[in-house]
């Protein structure tokens, strides 16, 4: 009786909304004004102040792909980059805060949820909130004239989403098998802030040398921001496109396996 | 409800459950006692479908922990030894969103999460912090959490370790509450006299093994004697006067600052003790206890 009424995997994630509501509703206010601020301050200081000796040295369009201004080329890496910060966070502190401070993950899989509905509903919540923050940074770039086509700048949007996935899963499954928070210095030092700065979002990668090169085409980052560069600056290549989803994806996918086992390991002892 | 046999958890070489066979049947208080490391949260947690057995049988409600643990875990309410309350979350929406994992309407979770604050005495408390809790009153909040799938089973690992008197008293009566409207409910403590005022049957574990089985009553007829003379001389004088009084219990044991003579009539045993020209400085008869029988199949030696 009990597995034929048993519920589907559907149903047991959105069991989970009105925890995810509470939570956010809790946190909204916090994050919402950084969401449009910070985006703001790095148009102003990397694209408008910066990008202004940029463009007067006069690297112009050939050297940016093809960009009309430094802000035109930085702006789809900025957003690539937000979705990673935000991403990854989502899946760092949370994360030990529901493992270790109020282990409520334990509460939560002595009812009927599984690990594996756990760990969707928490990385659909954390790419519902890269997708929100993400949106607003682009409209906040609309007025700064970096978008050569319509269609383009609506599609940037659900890569964002892509390049969070890819970030929000594999920093959770790292998460989770932690015993404290120090290992989030390791992810900052040796993932998010070598991948800002390197992975094509202030300038391309061809200025790299070769091994490096390849090293930044290994990262989840660089394939996010070549993809949104595409769209943005309209010069989109479909069979390289292609390339970049499924990197996407295949590293999104593979970080929700890991996270499930690795939680599975921590909590089911 | 339970039926375990030969139920065995091992964590890497360390073997935690030893061999136990368990029965509970529905509507009964079953205890499981021990000192730490006994073994009892591990059972507890196999219990509760969220920790699979290393081998041995175990049926819950009927069915496997581990082909129907989601089934199983939809009938149980669950009481862990710590709170794993979301401290950011109000009392209410603790209650409210727990409910909403077993798929229960809103209305209703609504519902049930306002009667389970009355009933555990924290519909004043509704709208504030958890973090803002004293220590009873999250007890209380967990205990209400496991109670809003008003489930069939209920498991309470160390109810009320941590709490002052005055909150376990409040807890003891929910708990003795509960079991009168014919929860089953099985707790693990190290407390005797919780298990003596709430289980009508228990188990002493030890060293992940089951030492003892029976009611409160009947452990305390098997194990230990009607009633314990306690005789208090002057300080590293017990072990020398132990042998003089040997013959006058059934059993004496030594402690550093007093003899407890294990007998059928304190009193008695006491006059023949005072006719030796004994004469301690202080002396108490008491009826044998719960902690008379778990000390003397557990020992006395702390166990960390």
């Amino acid at each position: 009786m009990a597995t034929t009424l048993a519920p589907g995997r559907a149903t047991m994630v959105l069991r989970q909304v009105d925890y995810w509501i509470t939570v956010y509703r809790r946190t909204w206010k916090g994050t919402a004004v950084f969401s449009f601020l910070m985006p703001l301050m790095y148009v102003g200081a990397m694209g408008l102040l910066l990008g202004e000796y940029v463009d007067r040295s006069g690297a112009g369009a050939a050297r940016l792909e093809g960009a009309a201004s430094y802000l035109a080329f930085i702006a789809p890496g900025l957003v690539a980059a937000q979705a990673m910060q935000i991403g990854a966070d989502e899946s760092m502190w949370p994360v030990m805060g529901r493992l270790k401070w109020h282990k409520t993950y334990y509460s939560m899989i002595a009812s009927p949820l599984s690990i594996g509905d756990v760990v969707t509903a928490q990385v659909l919540y954390s790419l519902f909130r890269v997708g929100l923050s993400c949106g607003v940074f682009l409209l906040v770039l609309t007025p700064f004239d970096v978008y050569e086509s319509g269609w383009g700048a609506v599609l940037v949007w659900p890569v964002s989403l892509l390049v969070g996935l890819a970030f929000v899963t594999p920093v959770l499954g790292f998460s989770a098998g932690l015993s404290s928070e120090q290992g989030f210095a390791l992810i900052y030092r040796i993932g998010v802030v070598p991948m800002f700065l390197f992975s094509g979002a202030f300038f391309p990668i061809s200025n790299l040398s070769e091994p490096l090169q390849w090293l930044a085409r290994a990262t989840p980052l660089w394939h996010g921001v070549e993809l949104s560069r595409m769209l943005t600056l309209a010069q989109l290549d479909l069979s390289m496109a292609a390339v970049h989803v499924c990197y996407l994806v295949a590293v999104g996918a593979l970080g929700w396996w890991w996270s499930v086992r690795r939680l599975t390991r921590r909590l089911v002892i | 409800m339970i039926e375990a046999r030969d139920l065995r958890k091992s964590f890497g070489g360390f073997e935690a459950v030893r061999g136990i066979d368990v029965e509970v049947p529905r509507g009964e208080a079953f205890g499981f006692l021990g000192p730490n490391g006994a073994g009892k949260t591990s059972t507890m947690r196999m219990v509760a479908a969220v920790s699979p057995p290393t081998s041995g049988r175990l049926s819950i409600l009927g069915l496997s922990p581990i082909d129907d643990g989601p089934a199983i875990r939809a009938r149980l309410g669950v009481c862990p030894q710590e709170d794993t309350l979301d401290n950011d979350l109000t009392v209410r929406d603790n209650l409210v969103v727990y409910g909403r994992y077993f798929g229960l309407p809103r209305t209703e979770v609504s519902a049930r999460a306002d009667e389970l604050l009355r009933f555990m005495q924290l519909t004043d408390r509704a709208g504030d912090k958890v973090e803002d809790l004293s220590g009873g009153m999250k007890r209380r909040l967990t205990i209400a959490r496991s109670l809003i799938n008003q489930p069939d089973l209920l498991l309470l690992d160390e109810p009320t370790t941590g709490l002052d008197p005055q909150a376990r008293h409040v807890v003891w009566d929910k708990l003795f509450r509960l079991k009168q409207q014919g929860v089953t409910l099985v707790l693990t403590t190290h407390y005797m006299d919780e298990a003596e005022q709430l289980c009508d049957r228990l188990v002493v574990m030890d060293g992940g093994r089951i030492v003892a089985e029976g009611s409160p009553l009947s452990l305390i007829r098997q194990h230990s004697t009607r009633e314990v003379a306690e005789l208090r001389f002057g300080v590293g004088e017990h072990e020398a006067l132990a042998d003089q009084v040997a013959d006058l219990a059934e059993r004496v044991e030594v402690l550093p600052d007093r003899l407890l003579l294990y007998t059928q009539d304190g009193e008695g045993t006491l006059a023949r003790v005072h006719e030796r020209g004994l004469n301690p400085v202080a002396v108490l008869v008491r009826r044998s206890t719960l902690e008379d029988v778990f000390l003397r199949l557990t020992g006395r030696t702390l166990v960390d």
